[in-house]
């Protein structure tokens, strides 16, 4: 056990020292909130809460409506329509609306125009949508017959809840939001870690070969330790980088945000609510509600487990590819493609699998231990059933246990073989060499 | 008392039969050749007896016991293919694997020390392996071999690659550790090397052990009755009988080969009875070298 503690902390030690590991451990989330704060501030330049604008109301049903006024100010204008579409940005406006007379009380499509030098963004036209559609139904409704209150009673929201929640708990299209968010965060980042971290235990074992140092190695500890501490202190490696981007990147944002003196982002979240509440009716406290309601007791730990898995098993057979390449990468991709398959395809069915979380397919790809902890990380935040995921976590474990000694099998003939083409049958053949 | 016995040791990979029942022994506190031309079995052999492949069948005890993973710590390894971390410093690669061996840090890198003074490379601690050159690389290397103070130490070609000063510097060093005690296994293809330094050999070829011994034993099993005589005057012609033969003549002297059914001295006999005056009369065995030929070729 000291042995592979060493080898561990070797493996562990020289990566995390290395000039590479930590100029992408500081300038992926500084570039991560370059980008957000970037992409945050030209969000809510392109959009602008208070949108300027000049409406011609030809109809004069919206210029005598009682409407909201917040968010946006809104004039009215009875110049002529060229003169309205050549004078409205010297006079202050970013965009001209023009609604014309209303023929058909009985229509129901009205067509209004705008004019705008930018094109505004879709939160902005929606909001002027559903202010003049109200202006026309109260139009509508005062010239006819309709009682209001008759009408208002016709108006009937149904509302599809998830039966198995409790009956306090909030409705389930925040969760389904949120589920997709951190489903496809998850699954991304097992395809990340699996990719990024497996090929660089293979290129270890690589360099181990090619510098001829396994034999002395060997001659000190088991191959299969040697293997062992490689993947662990590698995976020590993603933790520690993994782990100092959820501390540095909201820090550098908090910080970035406080010297550019702004919160975009929180403009940001404002716009959204305001855009999904009128349509969907829901606010930023219920999806901070339903972030606190996630089941986290089932899912951090679960997750833990399909990173943990997913990577060794994946780190192992990676490891026993590098012990029978050496310094042939040519006959390397050979060899790699199996191994890359499944992670592929893992990846291209988590947006199927997102889309219908207990479907066939998800329920299914979950059961597959090669594509398990991409397909059932991208799953978790739905509240899977328990016995999935803990028979998904199963099948990991005993997979992993397998992988482990099959790649431990040919690590330990494929380090020692130099000048050998290596084939698929041939590395069945390592398997079952004594000794 | 042996330090190492093999018994009817065996290594087959699919349809390669790498070592073929194989038995020596190792004396305790010998410096022992093991020789064989390339592709003999040599390295599987080694390989077996440091544990890193398992033998098909047979036996290998170490001190009396039979190997396992705890004695690992026993034996010191100088693999022939020489591999270190390029990019990792000599201190810190050292310490990895003197620490891989057993010791403790504090004893590591007192001896690390130890020994790269002793080689003139306190220096190099900070430096990465990668800067140093290959005679510098080789001098680390064997510091990484012994520095677990191993009893059976095994080097394969140890000398590759050294100048002649280096060459004698790790020399005396595996001298001195045969004298502390330690019992070396020697693998190489320089046979004047293995006549300067070892007690026994054996060798092997195609898998198969050819011959063992003590070094002057296996000398005088293979030796041709060959004599070098040097004396004043000419040889008689009356006395060129049938009992031995000549070889070569130079202005010096001889070199005759008894035949069969007669010795050496039935010939120095006649040479006194004639009155000859001899200065010198040697007998010649036959080189480590020559063995190695002969032995070798006869099996292809």
């Amino acid at each position: 056990m000291n042995k592979l503690w060493l080898i561990i902390k070797r493996e562990y030690s020289i990566r995390v020292k290395k000039k590479s590991f930590i100029l992408a451990t500081l300038l992926t989330p500084l570039g991560m909130a370059a980008l957000m704060i970037g992409a945050g501030y030209l969000g809510v330049n392109s959009s602008k809460a208070n949108q300027r604008v000049l409406i011609k109301d030809d109809s004069s049903i919206v210029k005598n409506a009682k409407i909201k006024k917040t968010g946006m100010v809104m004039d009215f204008t009875d110049e002529v329509l060229d003169t309205v579409k050549i004078n409205y940005i010297k006079e202050g406006y970013d965009l001209a609306v023009y609604i014309p007379p209303f023929k058909d009380l009985n229509g129901k499509r009205h067509e209004v125009k705008y004019f705008a030098e930018e094109k505004p963004g879709i939160a902005a036209i929606e909001a002027l949508e559903r202010r003049i559609e109200t202006a026309f139904k109260d139009h509508k409704i005062k010239n006819s017959n309709v009682d209001r209150e008759v009408y208002d009673s016709f108006a009937t929201s149904i509302d599809m809840e998830d039966g198995s929640l409790a009956d306090d708990a909030s409705d389930g299209k925040v969760s389904m939001m949120l589920g997709t968010a951190f489903g496809t965060i998850m699954g991304f980042l097992m395809y990340m870690v699996i990719l990024v971290y497996g090929m660089m235990v293979m290129r270890s074992v690589m360099e181990e070969k090619i510098n001829r140092i396994s034999e002395v190695m060997i001659s000190s500890v088991k191959p299969f330790y040697l293997m062992l501490g490689k993947v662990l202190g590698v995976g020590l490696v993603g933790l520690t980088q993994v782990a100092i981007w959820i501390v540095l990147i909201p820090v550098i944002m908090m910080i970035t945000q406080t010297i550019m003196g702004g919160d975009p982002q929180a403009d940001q979240m404002e716009q959204l609510a305001a855009a999904t509440q009128g349509a969907d009716g829901f606010d930023i406290s219920e999806i901070f509600r339903e972030v606190r309601a996630m089941n986290w007791l089932m899912i951090i730990p679960a997750f833990l487990a399909f990173f943990f898995g997913g990577y060794f098993m994946y780190a192992a057979l990676f490891a026993a590819i590098g012990s029978a390449i050496g310094d042939d990468m040519q006959e390397g991709q050979t060899l790699m493609l199996p191994v890359m398959l499944p992670i592929i395809i893992g990846f291209m069915m988590m947006q199927g699998v997102i889309t219908n979380p207990n479907g066939n397919m998800a329920v299914i790809g979950s059961m597959i231990p090669l594509i398990s902890p991409i397909i059932m990380p991208a799953r978790l935040a739905f509240d899977p059933p328990i016995w999935q995921v803990l028979l998904s976590i199963a099948l990991l474990i005993l997979t992993c246990v397998f992988f482990a000694w099959v790649a431990g099998r040919i690590y330990r003939v494929g380090i020692l073989m130099y000048g050998k083409k290596v084939s698929f049958r041939e590395l069945s053949k390592w398997m079952f060499y004594k000794g | 008392m042996n330090v190492l016995s093999l018994r009817n040791v065996t290594k087959t990979y699919q349809n390669h039969t790498a070592v073929n029942d194989i038995s020596f022994d190792v004396p305790q506190g010998s410096i022992f050749g093991l020789l064989g031309p390339n592709g003999a079995g040599k390295t599987s052999l080694i390989r077996m007896i440091t544990m890193i492949t398992g033998l098909d069948q047979g036996e290998i005890k170490l001190n009396g016991h039979n190997l396992n993973q705890d004695m690992i710590l026993d034996i010191g390894y100088l693999p022939e293919e020489r591999g270190l971390y390029k990019k990792m410093k000599v201190g810190d690669q050292l310490m990895y694997l003197a620490q891989l061996r057993g010791l403790s840090k504090q004893d590591a890198k007192r001896d690390i020390k130890h020994w790269l003074q002793k080689f003139d490379a306190e220096t190099w601690w900070n430096k990465n392996i990668e800067e140093l050159s290959k005679g510098m690389q080789q001098k680390i290397q064997f510091i990484a071999t012994v520095i677990h103070k191993p009893k059976l130490l095994i080097l394969d070609e140890p000398f590759t690659g050294l100048d002649p000063l280096n060459t004698n510097l790790i020399k005396d060093e595996i001298f001195r550790m045969n004298d502390e005690g330690a019992s070396i296994i020697f693998s190489t293809h320089r046979m004047e090397q293995v006549e300067e330094i070892c007690k026994d050999i054996v060798l092997i070829n195609d898998g198969a052990l050819v011959l063992e011994g003590e070094m002057n034993a296996v000398k005088q099993k293979f030796k041709e009755n060959k004599y070098r005589i040097e004396f004043d005057g000419t040889l008689p012609t009356h006395l060129k009988t049938n009992s031995f033969a000549i070889e070569s003549d130079d202005e010096k002297g001889l070199v005759i080969r008894v035949l069969p059914g007669h010795d050496s001295n039935e010939f120095l006999d006649s040479l006194i009875t004639e009155g000859i005056h001899i200065n010198s009369f040697q007998e010649i065995l036959p080189s480590l070298n020559d063995i190695f030929i002969k032995n070798v070729n006869n099996k292809i």
